[in-house]
């Protein structure tokens, strides 16, 4: 009792003071920011749960958009379109890769792995060489996620994981490959900051679209999918590896040809895309 | 006093609206006006934005000492914006991945600290939160216009619905690109001041000089 009303005295001083006094200033200043810091953290808190949560569910609904499970789960008899997406990925195995040797890595858990995390852990992944590091990453993680698109037993689609830098930000997606002649069935992005309307265009589903069937490899093995300027050349020989770049976007679209040939190439999932899915070769 | 309610609530609609008569906020409406869905969210978000911070600043007017008054000001926005932002976050994912930068960017929208500044630091609390209110209608308004345009024209659609169907879909609409790109927002704000300012002509600002007929070779 008698420390609040002490208290109380103190704040009514504090509000009689002189506005313009530096220590009304301080005071206010002070006050302020602690209350709105408060606010600030409290909602971050608060909603992260729900934030996380949507946020795997759009990393979910991007696997999906590129794995073309339509199909599949039409021959099984079920209604694509009232699915959830729990029951989806019923037909998607997610396993690990070591990407130095190409092989699975089936003694960690898939379903906590977290290949942003494990990009930053200096156990979990190595520095890159300048000359290697098409992509911009920086660090190469050992490991990574794939997600295998299942009809039935036969794998029929690998899905993986794509990340790089554009013009402003690093670009995350996916790519869809079709088991065999290595063909991609999709790509999306679900996280860039690149400039609106311009690299932003990433995330556009009809230029996404134009990926579909273009070869990733050639004939020696050789990543050779790539964004041209102008557009591409049907009559070119080249023209099954080559997909329109983005209009107005020349560093947003050199970054994608970068990120798609790192990720294919020997220190992205090359080895294993030929050690296990490739017929060519 | 009703009749001044009113007052604060419409008078920045027509007669007094941010984008339209006092030129403000424009950046964030040529930004986020190629759908509706966005415009509309955008619009929701500094209402509340500028609503809240006239309320909270007027609350404070007779504390905030002078020579710290504009930064006072931004906290108080800049944290209801973060607030905005991490609610969008977590009740409007895919709306909130669109507008991207843009809901931050709330902060330095002029409106906000405009009013502030203008209006909240002189009246009490209730008023200024009503003028919060009335000026973010103002801007809603034309906001939610610019982006009907824009996108019932750019992609035949709205709210994602689609209304003109499109040559490329089968129908007969052909698309207008610009409409989809920032100047076409900048040609319909400019086409809506001046019919604005043709139905009500106390709107027009007497030129800041004038071109004499003839100037002489001295």
């Amino acid at each position: 009792m008698q420390s609040e009303t002490s208290s109380n005295s103190m704040i009514q001083r504090v509000l009689q003071m002189s506005n313009d006094s530096t220590a009304k200033t301080l005071i206010v200043a002070l006050v302020l920011c602690l209350v709105c810091s408060v606010f600030v953290s409290a909602a971050a808190v608060i909603l992260k749960p729900l934030q996380e949560a949507n946020k795997a569910r759009d990393l979910k609904n991007n696997i999906l958009s590129v794995a073309g499970l339509q199909d599949i789960v039409a021959k099984a008899g079920q209604n694509y379109e009232q699915m959830s997406i729990a029951d989806k990925f019923k037909f998607i195995e997610t396993r690990i890769v070591d990407l130095r040797t190409g092989e699975y890595a089936d003694d960690i858990d898939a379903e906590s792995f977290d290949l942003r995390q494990a990009a930053r852990d200096p156990q979990l992944s190595a520095v890159l060489d300048r000359d290697k590091d098409r992509a911009g990453i920086g660090r190469r993680p050992h490991y990574a996620p794939v997600y295998l698109v299942k009809d039935g037993e036969q794998v029929r689609d690998v899905v993986i994981p794509i990340y790089g830098k554009g013009l402003w930000s690093t670009l995350y997606g996916f790519l869809s490959l079709r088991s065999g002649e290595l063909t991609v069935q999709g790509i999306s992005f679900y996280d860039q900051k690149e400039t609106p309307g311009l690299g932003g265009e990433v995330e556009n589903p009809t230029w996404q679209a134009t990926f579909k069937g273009k070869l990733a490899y050639d004939e020696q093995g050789k990543p050779r999918l790539s964004l041209v300027k102008g557009g591409v050349d049907p009559n070119n020989a080249a023209a099954v590896y080559q997909v329109d770049a983005l209009s107005g976007a020349t560093l947003t679209s050199r970054g994608v040809t970068n990120l798609l040939q790192f990720w294919l190439g020997e220190s992205g999932f090359g080895t294993f895309l030929h050690k296990h899915f490739s017929t060519a070769g | 006093m009703s009749h001044e309610i009113k007052g604060t609530l419409t008078d920045p609609l027509v007669n007094n609206n941010p984008i339209a008569f006092q030129v403000l906020g424009i950046c964030s409406a040529l930004a986020v006006t190629t759908t509706l869905t966005t415009a509309l969210i955008m619009s929701l978000s500094l209402t509340v934005v500028t609503a809240f911070s006239n309320f909270f600043i007027s609350l404070l007017r007779n504390q905030i000492p002078s020579n710290i008054r504009i930064i006072v000001q931004m906290i108080v926005i800049a944290s209801l914006v973060i607030v905005v932002d991490q609610l969008l976050q977590a009740f409007a994912y895919s709306t909130s991945k669109q507008l991207s930068v843009f809901v931050g960017l709330i902060i330095t929208n002029c409106i906000v600290l405009g009013r502030a500044e203008a209006f909240a630091m002189q009246n009490p609390p209730v008023a200024s939160f009503l003028d919060g209110i009335g000026n973010g209608l103002g801007y809603s308004l034309i906001l939610v216009s610019v982006g009907t345009i824009r996108e019932l024209f750019g992609s035949g659609s709205l709210l994602g619905i689609q209304i003109l169907p499109l040559i490329k879909d089968g129908g007969w609409y052909q698309p207008i690109g610009i409409m989809l790109l920032p100047p076409s927002a900048f040609f319909i704000i400019g086409l809506l001041i001046w019919a604005l300012r043709t139905w009500k002509p106390s709107q027009q600002e007497a030129p800041s000089y004038s071109i004499l007929e003839r100037t002489e070779n001295t």
